[in-house]
């Protein structure tokens, strides 16, 4: 750990905590949500027992359901969330929850197509089916991946916040678009599914599906604060670098005028400065 | 607001007035995408009747992406995009405006489709009013959403190839919707086509709503 | 294959993919936070 803080001697002086994006709520948190994997994992493969109908195909829902809902409401509302934050007050705080939660939110919809297609193969005998539910799920992943590939495409962050913001919006809003029309569209295809409100379900089931939807959330919080301090170091070290790229220029153009002045008389070229820059950038 | 959308439709519907290249390049290159459709689904078989109607709204959909590809390619040259901002006109009649020529150059298009369907395919055309209400839904929706991404795109490096990504997955509901409702058309069961109308018309309100809430923010940036 | 192969399947991938995104995340925040000043790394 020592070793690892040596390079800036400005930390090493201060005695500040380690690097990264920790702190004792997400070191606290994750801690937590180990224990609630491990925990989840005994439930799901271990403990409960295999469905009537699906056997031991039901353990992938305690994997895909959760993800379902954790990536398709909460990361997507927060994606609305932040989007509708940033165009309200212009902050970089609704920016960079609205790219958190969409990165997350992409991941986790990825994963729930992923098991969502094992889970079908044994069960419907088939990987995909045109089910309303991974119709609009497959849809929502390629929004998610639409909103990733613009915020990739634009630098400048004002321009990438605003246009990402609308995105984020827009998107957000087709899903219940989406969904009425899948649900019209394949009306009368009804498919195996779990319903967890079933009160045929055996309890440790019914359980064990609520402990995964728990697991998932606080996993999801977890990353979510992690990535999320990711993208403001992200942020920080754009405008820094522009800033000491600017302060550079400033500092090779001074030179020119002041350069007959002698080295002890710093704060004279320091007045010319802007004046010099401007003009250098106006230029240019 | 609405004055400011008469000026700058009637600015592209007259820009394309003299460039033609709707009529040149885009309406030509739908006739192609009917042709392709002929070539990979084998004509004798009856399955180009049968799928007439979704190969007509994929058909649209890709006119679409040209249209608003070219409703942009206007405003890059000479700082059309600074010269719109810098106008003063009201962001909304920017939208509508610019919505609006593409909403007339579609429907054009459109009708150049359902005539090649008629006659390359042998679709039997009925139930006309309805084929009517929901295409001219299904376009403002698809003209709504498409500025707005249309404008989301714009000036970027990355535009052409950003810009189906974008657009395609979101009008997800247009093509269902309007496939549906063309498919009942032309099975005569119109009872079914309307519920569909209902929905084309819930997202073309929606993105019209939103896009001009929204434009404000696209017309912003440089 | 039987039911518990794709059970097996899905558990593994998912734990690869999570596992991954979360090192990456991890390392990165790591690495940049090298760069940021400490002032303005405001969470610790």
């Amino acid at each position: 750990m020592t070793t690892t803080v040596q390079p800036t001697a400005s930390r090493a002086a201060g005695g500040a905590g380690p690097l990264g994006t920790g702190s004792r709520f997400t070191r606290v948190l994750g801690i937590v949500v180990l224990v609630m994997v491990a925990f989840q994992l005994a439930l799901a493969l271990w403990w409960s027992p295999p469905e009537l109908l699906q056997g031991q195909a039901v353990r992938l829902f305690y994997l895909h359901v959760p993800m379902a809902i954790t990536g398709g409401y909460l990361a997507v509302g927060l994606l609305a969330v932040g989007s509708i934050g940033y165009l309200w007050k212009r902050t970089p705080f609704w920016d960079l929850l609205a790219a958190s939660a969409g990165e997350l939110a992409l991941l986790f919809t990825g994963l729930t197509l992923l098991t969502g297609s094992l889970w079908g193969r044994p069960v419907w005998g088939t990987y995909w089916e045109w089910d309303p539910r991974l119709t609009l799920t497959a849809v929502l992943f390629l929004l998610l991946v639409g909103y990733r590939a613009m915020r990739n495409a634009i630098t400048d962050p004002d321009v990438r916040a605003r246009r990402s913001a609308v995105i984020g919006l827009l998107a957000a809003a087709d899903v219940p678009l989406v969904r009425l029309s899948v649900d019209w569209w394949r009306g009368l295809h009804q498919t195996t599914t779990l319903n967890p409100l079933d009160p045929e379900l055996d309890g440790l089931m019914l359980f064990t599906f609520f402990f995964s939807m728990v697991t998932f959330a606080a996993l999801f919080l977890w990353l979510l604060v992690h990535r999320f301090r990711l993208a403001w170091l992200d942020e920080q070290v754009a405008a820094h670098g522009l800033q000491d790229a600017i302060a550079e220029r400033r500092r090779e153009a001074a030179p020119a005028p002041a350069a007959p002045s002698a080295a002890g008389e710093a704060p004279a070229p320091r007045v010319a400065d802007p004046a010099v820059a401007d003009a250098a950038g106006g230029a240019s | 607001m609405f004055r400011d959308a008469w000026l700058v439709a009637g600015k592209d519907l007259r820009i394309e007035a003299r460039s033609k290249v709707v009529l040149n390049q885009i309406g030509p290159f739908s006739l192609v995408v009917l042709l392709l459709f002929a070539f990979a689904l084998d004509p004798d078989r009856g399955f180009l009747q049968e799928a007439t109607p979704g190969l007509f709204w994929i058909a649209v959909l890709l006119s679409t992406l040209v249209v608003i590809q070219r409703s942009y390619a206007l405003e890059a040259v000479d700082a059309g995009r600074d010269a719109l901002r810098l106008s003063g006109l009201d962001p909304a009649g920017v939208f509508l405006g610019k919505a609006g020529a593409a909403f007339v150059v579609l429907v054009v298009l459109e009708v150049g489709l359902v005539v090649g369907v008629r006659l390359m395919y042998g679709a039997p055309l009925r139930g006309w009013l309805l084929l009517l209400v929901a295409g001219t839904t299904a376009t403002v929706g698809l003209v709504a959403a498409g500025t707005i991404y249309g404008a989301l795109a714009a000036g970027l490096r990355v535009r052409e190839t950003l810009l189906p990504l974008l657009f395609l997955p979101v009008v997800a509901p247009v093509m269902i919707g309007g496939t549906r409702a063309f498919g009942a058309a032309l099975d005569g069961s119109s009872a079914e086509g309307w519920r569909w109308c209902g929905l084309l018309g819930t997202f073309a309100v929606a993105y019209l709503a939103l896009g001009m809430l929204l434009f404000e923010s696209l017309l912003e940036d440089s | 294959m039987n039911a518990t192969a794709y059970v097996a399947i899905g558990y593994g991938l998912s734990a690869i993919a999570l596992i991954t995104y979360t090192w990456r995340v991890l390392t990165r925040g790591r690495r940049v936070s090298a760069e940021v000043p400490e002032e303005r790394r405001r969470w610790m």
